[in-house]
């Protein structure tokens, strides 16, 4: 993991490449992170592969997340590695929601999904978990090759890891809540 | 001893004299009426079915382990004739729902139970496959009989081997015509049903009564047990 003016570098050297696309640097949850602009990924993860001295060559996990009474309320994570030196560097990209605020509430003839570039150009192995972001947050990878449902059935709708998905499942009545629903076997 | 080495030499002596077709008369009808069983061709056929039902090969989760630690020789499936486990469910004539069954798993398991020729029986096994389990989300089937019909539901999380054999013990009774009716009667347990203390967590005075009447009625006879089964349902309906 860089220390803190490491990091900095790095993000120095991504700037001068691209002003704008780091957005701030962080250590979260003892991690060296950098918020990289939606619009700049592909830049930041094309240097930090790419340039001598960093060598960030192994994409080890890309994953949504959604924090919902936040705004921007999507995140993409992704993990590299360098190999040489066993560093970690954690690249995180805030999406926000183009869903929100228009008050139309899902019912719109076409879903407004966050946008991104795909990646897999620079990590092959990116495919399958990109995917995967978009089969539970409906995250859109633009210029996936194959971008469809991974895990879900494919006929599948919604988004189910999204944090306004309904849990699903049914109440299960247990003997202690059983006054709340009286007459249930009715 | 000594006389029933006699009987015995007398009953091969017979049978041989049978077979060299010298008994005649009333020796030939006495010997026949000894050795026939009168029965019907269903409870033949039952019989037969219950004792070999062939499961088929087929894990969803983890019960899916302790259904396979039933085959082994320590629990042993093979004593009541259900070892042979059958790849193919043209073959198979019972189906153990070893698990969570998800919403992408339930059309081929409704498309193997399809395939499976009839009759067929289904266990659900363990709370998964019975009611969703743990897994109230928008993964996994909440109960499998949403989309097939089940037979016995084994609980558990996972069920122990000698739970399913249990439960399949039971399912051999219902496939030899006798479901096990009326047990609240014969285990003297009338009134404990769900309805009957839902609402003040003891037994209602009508509930008490209709116990009362029941052990008047007499509750050891078996067929009287299983003939009021039946009647139970429509007598013990909450009004």
């Amino acid at each position: 993991m860089p220390d803190a003016p490491g990091l900095e570098l790095i993000a120095q050297g991504i700037e001068e490449g691209r002003p704008g696309t780091v957005v701030e640097t962080a250590f979260e949850h003892g991690l060296a992170t950098l918020i990289v602009h939606p619009d700049g990924v592909l830049h930041a993860l094309r240097w930090l592969r790419d340039t001598d001295d960093q060598g960030y060559r192994f994409l080890s996990s890309l994953h949504a997340a959604d924090y919902l009474p936040a705004t921007p309320r999507f995140a993409v994570h992704y993990e590299l590695l360098c190999r040489e030196r066993v560093e970690r560097l954690h690249v995180k990209a805030l999406l926000e929601d183009p869903a929100a605020g228009d008050g139309s509430n899902g019912e719109t003839a076409v879903e407004k999904l966050p946008e991104l570039d795909s990646c897999v150009a620079l990590y092959p192995t990116a495919e399958f978990q990109e995917r995967e972001a978009y089969d539970f947050f409906g995250i859109v990878f633009r210029g996936h090759p194959d971008l469809r449902r991974i895990l879900m059935p494919e006929d599948y709708v919604g988004w189910p890891q999204r944090r306004d998905f309904p849990i699903g499942g049914e109440p299960v009545l247990f003997t202690h809540n059983e006054i709340e629903a009286p007459r249930w076997f009715e | 001893m000594e006389v029933e080495r006699e009987s015995l030499r007398a009953r091969q002596l017979r049978a041989r004299d049978l077979l060299r077709g010298d008994l005649e008369g009333r020796d030939l009808e006495e010997y026949v009426e000894e050795r026939l069983l009168t029965t019907t061709l269903e409870n033949v056929l039952n019989w037969g079915r219950a004792n070999a039902l062939f499961p088929m090969t087929f894990g969803l989760a983890c019960c899916a382990i302790e259904m396979m630690s039933m085959v082994t020789s320590r629990y042993d499936i093979a004593r009541f004739g259900a070892e042979a486990f059958r790849a193919s469910p043209r073959q198979a004539d019972m189906m153990i729902l070893s698990g969570r069954v998800s919403i992408k798993m339930a059309p081929v398991v409704r498309r193997v139970y399809d395939q499976m020729l009839e009759p067929k029986w289904v266990i659900a096994m363990g709370a998964c496959s019975s009611s969703g389990g743990m897994f109230s989300n928008y993964a996994v089937v909440q109960g499998a009989d949403k989309f097939m019909p089940v037979d016995i539901h084994v609980p558990g999380c996972p069920p122990r081997p000698e739970a399913l054999l249990h439960g399949f013990n039971k399912l051999q009774r219902l496939v030899r015509g006798q479901p096990d009716l009326g047990w609240r009667q014969r285990y003297n347990a009338v009134g404990t049903e769900e309805w009957a203390r839902f609402d003040t967590g003891e037994p209602t005075p009508e509930a008490i009564e209709r116990a009362a009447l029941a052990v008047r009625r007499g509750s050891s006879a078996d067929a009287r047990a299983r003939d009021s089964a039946t009647r139970e349902k429509s007598e013990e309906e909450p009004v």
